[in-house]
């Protein structure tokens, strides 16, 4: 396909490559903020072929890994009742709650479905009156315009069997959090660059400032990431801490004006727990005001919820750099994609699940050799 | 979960006030909706993320990009070439100049 194809041509790769390993001289941490940055990088072996001095840490940008258990206990108590139909991103099915997760209920007899776009959700609550009609809306800031226009949607057809359930979360406040901690050893961040498609990237310039650390707006083919790469180890070496972007085919400085209006209108931004790592200050977004009668937490009695954490799995120490996957003790053994303990090892773009899948059993350096 | 795929926007409409559009998907067509991206005509290439055209996908920055990483690497090696060949020397590059 156009415009794919082309960032995936293995000559052009080397020559990036080749250029990293001439400029790297220091010992540098980078951190891929995005999961599908992280899949793209593993599946295509980058950490692999980089020099032994640039590591890379993978970052908490999996919206289905972060979403907190309190949140998918909810969508699993409101996805039983007899009376509702569950629509929610394929991702989402097989994430464990504190018990069960959604696949269960819907094999328990309950309705649930997997949309492709949260628009078919308002297309079935049009067609089945008689039908409370639930999305799961999740997802970072790339994903948000859509849920926010099915709601706009199902409030201008007047449909009053539609509501979301909403479990939004932002990129920056949770970059901001990961550099206040007291583990942090990020030396320079790949920003998502689906992310700043919507956004821009003018509101990672004041982090860039504040915590000296260069952000590059990157993309998710191999020569995307390989260019995110060197332009951040460039500016590393060069001693510089700027916001530069990576993947100009896709953004602007502004992002998406008219999405961005949307998301004022619809959501306000709020306090979220993030699941592993817990409360962000004004890291989410929910439904403002005007929305608020579509808030399914608010329609369906949730509040009384107890949740259970599983004692084993170390899926908050993985979102926030601290260890690679397969440093986990339960990784391949406990812990599968097959019978996962923590959303990391379901989601496409959790950073269990690609090491699982692309077979990184051992430590990087050994197989490195 | 932030998965966006380009692809070429065949056909512009609208329904129930949304501007929707097909997209084709190296020759895959399916249903997009295009109100975030009110400039874009037909012909043009975007990103679609679960439905949703989220961004011009544009073509000459794609096309700046690739011949930027083209140029790498690209004047070292002709640096290499004219070494091996000898600078001023009498091999390949003087072959055929009159
Ligand atoms: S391998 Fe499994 S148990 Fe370990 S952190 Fe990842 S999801 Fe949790």
């Amino acid at each position: 396909m156009k415009y794919l194809e082309e960032f995936r041509d293995p000559e052009l790769a080397k020559r990036l490559l080749d250029d990293i390993h001439a400029i790297a001289k220091g010992r540098w941490a980078l951190m891929e903020v995005c999961g599908g940055q992280t899949h793209s990088l593993i599946r295509n072996g980058i950490d692999t072929l980089l020099p032994d001095n640039i590591e890379l840490i993978h970052g908490p940008g999996c919206p289905v890994c972060v979403t907190p258990l309190e949140v998918i206990d909810k969508a699993l108590r409101i996805a039983a009742q007899p009376n509702v139909t569950f629509c929610s991103f394929g991702d989402m099915l097989r994430v464990p709650g504190s018990g069960e997760d959604l696949f269960t209920v819907k094999g328990g007899g309950g309705d649930v479905r997997v949309v492709y776009s949260p628009l078919d959700a308002v297309k079935i609550a049009r067609d089945n009156p008689t039908r409370e009609v639930v999305f799961f809306g999740i997802g970072f800031e790339t994903t948000a315009p859509a849920n926010a226009m099915a709601v706009v949607q199902a409030k201008r057809l007047g449909l009053k069997n539609f509501s979301m359930l909403v479990s939004h979360v932002l990129v920056p406040p949770a970059l901001e959090a990961i550099m206040r901690s007291p583990h942090a050893r990020v030396d320079g961040f790949l920003a998502a660059g689906h992310v700043c498609s919507v956004m821009g990237y003018w509101q990672y310039e004041p982090l860039a400032e504040r915590f000296r650390v260069p952000i590059v707006v990157t993309g998710f083919e191999p020569l995307d990431l390989l260019q995110g790469i060197r332009m951040v180890v460039r500016q590393l070496e060069e001693g510089r801490f700027e916001v530069e972007n990576a993947y100009a085919r896709a953004v602007t400085r502004e992002g998406n004006v008219p999405a961005q209006m949307l998301l004022s209108e619809v959501f306000e931004v709020t306090a979220r727990k993030w699941r592993g790592i817990g409360e962000i200050p004004a890291s989410g977004w929910g439904l403002s005001p005007a929305y608020r009668e579509f808030d399914a937490a608010i329609r369906f009695d949730v509040s009384d919820i107890n949740t259970v954490e599983s004692a084993i799995c170390r899926s908050g120490d993985v979102l926030q750099g601290l260890i690679k996957p397969n440093e986990c003790p339960a990784f391949g053994k406990e812990c599968t994609p097959r019978k996962p303990l923590g959303a990391t090892m379901v989601s496409s773009e959790g950073a269990c699940a690609a090491y699982y899948q692309y077979g990184r059993f051992m430590p990087l350096e050994r197989i490195k050799g | 979960m932030c998965l966006g795929v380009p692809g070429q926007i065949k056909d512009i409409y609208e329904r129930d006030g949304v501007r929707m559009g097909k997209v084709d998907f190296g020759g895959i067509l399916k249903e997009v909706c295009l109100d975030f991206v009110p400039e874009m005509k037909v012909g043009d290439y975007t990103i679609v993320h679960v439905g949703f055209a989220i961004t011009r996908l544009d073509e000459q920055s794609a096309v700046e990009t690739l011949a930027l990483f083209k140029e790498m690497g690209v004047l070292e090696e002709e640096l290499l070439v004219a070494r091996e060949v000898g600078v001023g020397g009498k091999g390949d590059l003087t072959r055929g100049a009159t």
